[in-house]
């Protein structure tokens, strides 16, 4: 399936765009998406840093398995206040 | 009692939301733009959110502090966009029948925006700018010696 994938603040501008195509196979789990990206898009965060996910406005665990149609979003470190 | 907005936050409105005569104290907290960063001069900051998501947790957050403290009223408004420096960036204010549960919802409310809301700040310098909170700005695959970790 093929999933719209969502970026904001320091991950949007590094990807170059709000939005990223994401092709993962039916039944993915998040760590396959984490997984995906990281090959897509090399550029977005050092190894060593977990790229947090939210999936439908919650954050997800690596073993959320993803559907069509879900709203998935990438989550930089927060710095809000 | 959860605002995101682009306007200019007024204290004094926002915790009049807060107040009844049931209640016996109310502390407002202000997050305000400081104007510099390890010997740096901020020029500006831009907050960026994620609209749907910020909303929902902020409102969880505030849900969870009633709770546990047993208040019934906490007011939030975090701003988005571009804020000058010494501007008001977050607003929340606590009503409480006893001044203790105040003080202590009110500290436990700023932490918890900190770490589970959908928000980012962009320092701007008069030479480039910075996503606060993440410490890999410099990196890049071909450059895997500048980076650092951040926990999240």
């Amino acid at each position: 399936m093929e999933l719209k994938v969502r970026l904001f603040a320091l991950y949007r501008e590094r990807a170059g765009g709000s939005t990223v195509s994401v092709s993962v196979p039916d039944g993915a789990t998040v760590a396959d998406l984490k997984d995906e990206v990281r090959k897509q898009l090399p550029n977005l965060a050092p190894p060593e840093v977990n790229i947090v996910v939210a999936v439908n406005t919650d954050y997800a665990d690596s073993d959320v398995v993803l559907r069509p149609g879900d709203d998935v979003c990438l989550i930089p470190p927060v710095s809000g206040g | 009692m959860i605002e995101l907005t682009e306007k200019t936050l007024d204290p004094e409105k926002i915790t009049a939301k807060v107040r009844r005569d049931s209640n016996g104290a109310v502390v407002t907290f202000l997050g305000t733009t400081r104007d510099n960063f390890e010997g740096k001069t901020v020029v500006t900051l831009e907050y960026e959110a994620f609209d749907e998501m910020a909303v929902k947790k902020l409102e969880e957050v505030r849900q969870e502090l009633m709770a546990e403290f047993g208040l019934e009223q906490i007011a939030i408004s975090h701003r988005v966009g571009t804020v000058r420096i010494g501007e008001i960036s977050l607003v929340i204010a606590v009503g409480s029948p006893h001044r203790k549960e105040a003080f202590y919802a009110c500290h436990k409310a700023v932490d918890r925006i900190k770490e589970v809301v959908p928000i980012w700040k962009k320092e701007v310098y008069q030479d480039g700018s910075r996503w606060v909170a993440c410490e890999d700005h410099e990196f890049s695959p071909t450059d895997s010696a500048s980076t650092e970790t951040h926990a999240h």
